[in-house]
């Protein structure tokens, strides 16, 4: 019923993100606490109507930059265990872009891994991503530092 | 003494060279020098202060001495999450 997965993983996907399923892998009977964060795609941004987006990512250092962020998190006292996908390719409106789920024994630390965790994918790890605008026109959208 | 390199483009940068990868003959002694070159030739209009740089599938310093057979990309910033 587990998964083979290591109890921090960090992983690439071109496949819709199954959050019910990713939140079931994260159970441990020490957990008092599951924190879950979801990036979503919005249909707007700075004011273009986004019609749709586009992941690419570097993955041979996204993969390893993404794991050095997992165990970072797991080296935070009472993190029992953390997981984060980020999808690739093409995304539509309301489709789920990141996510990061973490079990701890309280919910303070819970919360504070997954803030860091998604904070440092973002600054860190390469992973580009275009806006498709309803008027035709499309960019590389770059992260706030 | 010139080395011959590949490098690889990803997003803004593959989109305004029209490629996704190359194989380069620079003399460039490190991968500032050869950021400046190529961005030069193409027209990449990115800053260096604003790209990284990754030599073997780790990022690195502009510093870094450029050698044959290495594998580099140039790191717009990053837009994930």
């Amino acid at each position: 019923m587990t998964d083979q997965l290591p109890s921090f993983a960090f992983r690439l996907t071109s496949d819709a993100i199954d959050t019910a399923s990713l939140t079931r892998e994260l159970h441990d009977s020490a957990a008092g606490a599951c924190v879950t964060f979801e990036g979503r795609v919005r249909d707007v941004n700075e004011g273009h109507a986004v019609r749709r987006l586009e992941y690419e990512s570097y993955e041979a250092v996204a993969l390893k930059e993404g794991k050095r962020v997992m165990d970072e998190a797991a080296s935070k006292e009472h993190v029992i265990a953390a997981q984060c996908i980020h999808r690739v390719g093409r995304l539509e409106i309301g489709e789920i872009a990141v996510w990061v789920g973490v079990i701890s024994g309280h919910r303070e630390e819970a919360f504070r891994a997954c803030r860091y965790i998604i904070d440092e994918v973002k600054a860190r790890v390469p992973i580009w991503k275009r806006e498709q605008y309803r008027d035709g026109a499309s960019e590389w959208i770059e992260n706030a530092r | 003494m010139s080395s011959r390199v590949t490098i690889e483009y990803f997003a803004l940068l593959r989109e305004r060279r029209g490629l996704d990868r190359e194989e380069v003959e620079t003399s460039a002694p490190d991968a500032a020098a050869l950021f400046d070159e190529i961005a030069a030739r193409h027209g990449f209009g990115s800053r260096r202060d604003t790209v990284r740089v990754a030599i073997n599938d780790e990022v690195t310093t502009w510093n870094h001495p450029v050698s044959s057979g290495d594998r580099i990309v140039f790191l717009t910033p990053f837009g994930g999450g």
